[in-house]
C-alpha cells in the first residue's frame, strides 16, 4: 500500500498546473449556463484552449489526440480543474461518454471525423437513452429506426436529454429489432441535431433551471454509416459507456462538494444560535464532522476504485457503490447545510439563492446516470451475485 | 497510487486467515468466551510463534518491524474470526513502550514481549474520564522515595492476564504513565463481564501502591506523545477488527440469502433484501477505505494522520453496528438465536463501537480540528 503520487503522477499533475496557470481564463465567464449560446461559446473557445495544449481528452489513447492518461492521472485532472475554478467542460459527455465508446466500438470513419471534434469543442454531445416509458428499464425503449438504402429512418421521443438544447450531436438508443427480445435489438446512432424532422423542447427543473430536454424524432435521417459498432448490439455498448459515465463521474465532484462544504463551515461561524456561533452547537459539530469524514470517504473510496483501474482493467458494476454512495452523500450535505444555517437559508437572497439551489438540484443525483435502487439491484446482484428477481 | 493492500501484506493476511480458521474455530470461541479470563495458552503460544506479539517491534527487540498498515490486515483476520486473545492489550502497551523513549524500559520488556514472555495492558479510563486522557483522576501522590498510586481504573483489557500494567495517572498536572507488575501489593481486580463476551474487562483498583521514579516510563508531553500515537495504533487495530466483523456478518447474510428459500424463493432474490445486502457492502468497503487510509497515513507520520484516525473510528463504529442490525434482520428469527453465531459478531461490533472512543466522540474531536476551536 502506497498512497503517495508516484513519479509519474505527480509529473502530470505539476505539467498541468504550469498550464492552467497560463492558460485560465483570467475573468469568470458571462452570462447563465442552461440556454445562453454566448456563454456556451465561451465555454467552446475553453475546450478548444485545452485541447491545444493537450489537455483534453487526458484518458484516450496518444493515436486519438489523448495523452494516455491513467484513472488516476485523470481524476488528478479534474481536481485540478475544480480547485482552480476552471469553467465547466463543454465536452463533458463527449470526452467522458461518447468518445470512449467510439474508440472502443467506431469505425475508423467515424473516429476521425467525430474525435478531434470532441476534443476542441467543435461538437457538443447528449445522450440520448431515457424515453417517457423507458427509464430505469432503459432496454424497452421504443423509439425505431428502419433501415431505408442509405439512411435510418427514425421516429419516437427521448426525455430527459440533458444539454440536448445546446448539443450538435446526440448519442441515440434505437430499436432495430422489434421483434428480438428487448436487449438483442437496440442499436446505437450518432445523430446530427440539426437533422430535418428532430425538434428539441427544454424541460424546467425543480432548481429552476432548464437543464434538460425532451427530443422528438418524426422521420428523421441518419446515415447508415452513423451506426455505431454493430447493428442489434447497442445495449452492449450502452453498458459500458454507463460504467464509464459511473466511474468517471465521482472524481471531479470531490472538490466540488468540499467548497460546498468549507463555505458551510465559514457561514456557519456567522450565524448565530441560541446566543453564540452555529458553530459551537455540540449537534451541528457533529453534523459538520460528519458531513466532512462522509467526504473524505468518498473520495478514498473513489481513489481506492481508481486504483484497482487502473491495476487491473475496466470499470466494472463497482462503479455503483461509487455512484450510490455520492449521490446520497450529497443529499445529506445539503440537507445539514439548510438544518445549520436555519431559516436565513430559505430565503433567495440568502447567499444569492445557492444554498436553495444546492437543496434542491440534490435530488435530481439519486435520479439521474440511474437511480439509487437500479445502483442497489445492480449491486446486489452483479457484486453479490445475488438472484434476479426481474 | 497503489490503494490495496501489497503482495506480502495479502500473503500475511491469508495466512491468518487459515491460521485462526485452524487455531481457533467460532466453537472454541464459544468455550473461551466462556471462561473468566477468554484466555488460551496455547493458542496464544502460537500467535507468538508466528511473531505476531512483536509485529510492530524493532527487529533488535525480536520484532518483525513490519508497519500499522500490516497490524490492521492480522487485525482484520482476529476480527473475522472473532478471536478472543489479550493481542489488543500486548499490542497496545508494546506500543506505549516503544514510543516511551526510556531505554530501560524497552530493553526489559519488548524483547518479552515480542517472545511472548510477558503480557501488557493499559490502565486508562477513570470512572469518569471516557478515553480522554486530560479527564483521568487517578494521582501519583509523592512520597519520600517515590509515590503512591490512588485510584480506580475502568474497562481494562485482559487485566487479569497481563504480566504488567501501564497506568494513566496524573503527577500533579501532568499526565505519567507508570509500568506495574499486576500483582504489586495494593493492585486489586475485578473482572467487568460486557456484551461482547469475546473481550474481557476488568475494573482495577489501585490503593496507595508504590511506584518507584523508574516504574514512570514517561512523564508530561513524552507520555501524551507516546500515548497518543499508541491509542492511534489500537483505535486502527479496532477499525481492523470492526472490518473483519463486518466482513463476517455480509458474507454469512448473502449466502443465508442465496439459499434461504420462501414463497417459493431465494429471499434474496426479494430487492427489501437486495437493498439491505447492497448498503451493507457500501458501509463495509467504506469503513475500509477509511481504516487502510488511516493506517498508512500513520505508518507515514503523515501531518493528517489524527484526522484519519477519527475519521475511521467513528465511520467504521457505525457501520459496524449498522451492519449488524442489517444482518440480524435479514436472518430472521435464525438470527436472533444464542445458537446462531451472528451473536457473536452482532457483540463484538459492539463492544468494538465503544472502544478507543465511539463515533459521537469522535465526531466532535473531528469538529474541534476542523473548526479550529
Ligand atoms: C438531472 C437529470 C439529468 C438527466 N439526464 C439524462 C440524459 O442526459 N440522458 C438520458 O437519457 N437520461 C437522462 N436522465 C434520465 C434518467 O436517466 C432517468 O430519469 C432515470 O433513469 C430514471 O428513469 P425514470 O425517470 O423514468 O424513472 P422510473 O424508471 O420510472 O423510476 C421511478 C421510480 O421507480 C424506481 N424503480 C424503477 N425500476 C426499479 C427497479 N427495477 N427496482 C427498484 N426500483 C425501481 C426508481 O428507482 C424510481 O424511484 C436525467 C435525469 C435527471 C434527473
Amino acid at each position: 500500500m502506497d498512497l503517495k503520487l508516484t513519479e509519474e503522477e505527480q509529473k502530470f499533475r505539476e505539467d498541468f498546473r504550469t498550464w492552467l496557470k497560463e492558460n485560465l481564463p483570467k475573468e469568470p465567464l458571462t452570462g447563465r449556463s442552461e440556454d445562453d449560446p454566448n456563454y456556451w461559446n465561451q465555454l467552446r473557445g475553453w475546450q478548444k484552449k485545452l485541447a491545444e495544449g493537450g489537455w483534453a481528452g487526458v484518458s484516450w489513447p496518444d493515436e486519438f489526440g489523448g495523452r494516455g492518461a491513467t484513472p488516476i492521472e485523470e481524476a488528478l485532472y479534474l481536481e485540478e480543474l475544480a480547485v482552480c475554478d476552471a469553467p465547466e467542460r463543454a465536452g463533458v459527455i463527449g470526452e467522458g461518454l461518447v468518445g470512449p465508446t467510439i474508440i472502443a466500438e467506431g469505425s475508423q470513419k467515424q473516429k476521425e471525423f467525430f474525435l478531434p471534434r470532441i476534443l476542441d469543442g467543435t461538437d457538443i454531445w447528449c445522450q440520448g437513452f431515457s424515453e417517457p416509458d423507458s427509464g430505469s428499464d432503459v432496454a424497452s425503449l421504443s423509439t425505431k429506426a428502419v433501415l431505408d438504402g442509405e439512411h435510418y429512418v427514425v421516429n419516437g421521443q427521448k426525455i430527459w436529454t440533458s444539454f440536448a438544447h445546446m448539443a450538435d450531436w446526440c448519442l441515440l438508443l434505437v430499436r432495430t429489432d422489434p421483434n428480438a427480445p428487448k436487449h438483442k435489438g437496440i442499436s446505437c446512432l450518432l445523430v446530427d441535431m440539426k437533422s430535418e424532422g428532430l425538434s428539441v423542447r427544454p424541460l424546467r427543473q425543480m432548481s429552476g433551471d432548464a437543464g434538460f430536454n425532451e427530443m422528438f424524432f418524426s422521420d428523421v435521417r441518419v446515415p447508415a454509416t452513423n451506426l455505431l459498432g454493430q447493428l442489434n448490439e447497442g445495449w452492449k455498448i450502452t453498458i459500458t459507456a454507463l460504467m464509464n459515465e459511473r466511474a468517471n463521474l465521482g472524481s471531479g465532484l470531490y472538490v466540488g462538494f468540499k467548497k460546498t462544504l468549507n463555505e458551510l463551515i465559514e457561514r456557519s461561524k456567522t450565524i448565530r444560535r441560541n446566543g453564540s456561533p452555529a458553530t459551537k452547537d455540540p449537534i451541528n459539530r457533529q453534523k459538520i464532522a460528519q458531513a466532512y469524514l462522509e467526504l473524505e470517504i468518498l473520495k478514498l473510496n473513489s481513489n481506492r476504485a481508481l486504483s484497482q483501474i487502473t491495476n487491473n482493467a475496466t470499470p466494472g458494476p463497482e462503479g455503483s457503490i461509487l455512484k450510490l454512495y455520492w449521490s446520497e452523500f450529497n443529499q445529506r450535505l445539503v440537507q445539514s447545510a439548510m438544518e445549520i444555517l436555519g431559516e436565513q437559508a430559505q430565503l433567495k437572497d440568502f447567499d444569492q439563492g445557492k444554498w436553495i439551489y444546492r437543496y434542491l438540484r440534490s435530488r435530481g443525483n439519486t435520479i439521474e446516470a440511474g437511480t439509487s435502487e437500479i445502483q442497489r439491484n445492480i449491486i446486489a446482484q452483479r457484486v453479490l451475485g445475488l438472484p434476479r428477481s426481474y | 497510487m497503489h490503494f490495496d493492500l501489497s503482495k506480502p501484506q495479502k500473503l500475511l493476511q491469508e495466512s491468518a486467515r487459515t491460521f485462526f480458521k485452524r487455531e481457533c474455530p467460532l466453537t472454541r470461541v464459544r468455550e473461551l468466551m466462556e471462561t473468566g479470563n477468554g484466555f488460551d495458552e496455547t493458542l496464544w503460544t502460537h500467535m507468538v510463534d508466528q511473531g505476531w506479539t512483536g509485529l510492530m517491534l524493532p527487529e533488535k527487540y525480536e520484532g518483525l518491524e513490519l508497519s500499522i498498515v500490516e497490524l490492521a490486515a492480522l487485525a482484520e483476520e482476529m476480527g473475522r474470526a472473532c478471536t478472543p486473545s489479550p493481542f489488543l492489550a500486548t499490542t497496545w502497551a508494546s506500543v506505549l513502550i516503544a514510543e516511551s523513549e526510556n531505554t530501560p524500559i524497552q530493553t526489559k520488556y519488548l524483547k518479552a514481549i515480542a517472545e511472548g514472555s510477558c503480557m501488557a495492558t493499559v490502565a486508562l479510563q477513570d470512572a469518569e474520564s471516557g478515553w480522554n486522557p486530560n479527564l483521568v483522576a487517578t494521582t501519583l501522590q509523592p512520597t519520600d522515595n517515590g509515590f503512591k498510586l490512588t485510584g480506580e481504573k475502568w474497562y481494562v483489557l485482559d487485566a487479569a492476564t497481563a504480566d504488567v500494567l501501564l497506568v494513566v495517572a496524573k503527577k500533579r498536572d501532568q499526565l505519567a504513565i507508570a509500568l506495574i507488575p499486576r500483582n504489586r501489593e495494593g493492585i486489586s481486580i475485578e473482572s467487568t463481564p460486557s456484551i461482547d463476551e469475546t473481550r474481557k474487562f476488568s475494573q482495577v483498583k489501585f490503593n496507595e501502591v508504590t511506584v518507584s521514579s523508574e516504574d514512570l516510563i514517561a512523564v508530561g508531553g513524552q507520555a501524551d506523545k507516546a500515548l497518543q500515537r499508541s491509542m492511534h495504533v489500537g483505535t486502527i487495530a479496532v477499525c481492523a477488527d470492526l472490518i473483519g466483523s463486518m466482513q463476517w456478518m455480509l458474507e454469512t447474510t448473502v449466502e443465508y440469502a442465496k439459499t434461504r428459500k420462501q414463497f417459493g424463493v431465494p429471499i434474496g432474490s426479494f430487492q427489501a433484501v437486495q437493498h439491505q445486502c447492497a448498503d451493507m457492502l457500501l458501509l463495509l468497503e467504506s469503513s475500509r477505505s477509511a481504516t487502510y487510509y488511516a493506517a498508512w497515513a500513520l505508518s507515514e507520520d503523515d501531518p493528517a494522520s489524527e484526522r484519519a484516525v477519527s475519521m475511521a473510528k467513528a465511520y467504521c463504529s457505525d457501520s459496524g453496528r449498522e451492519i449488524g442490525n442489517r444482518a440480524c434482520q435479514v436472518l430472521g428469527g435464525i438470527g436472533f438465536t444464542w445458537e446462531h453465531d451472528l451473536q457473536l459478531y452482532y457483540k463484538r461490533a459492539k463492544g468494538d463501537e465503544l472502544l478507543f472512543g465511539d463515533a459521537t466522540f469522535h465526531r466532535e474531536e473531528l469538529a474541534k480540528q476542523i473548526l479550529n476551536d
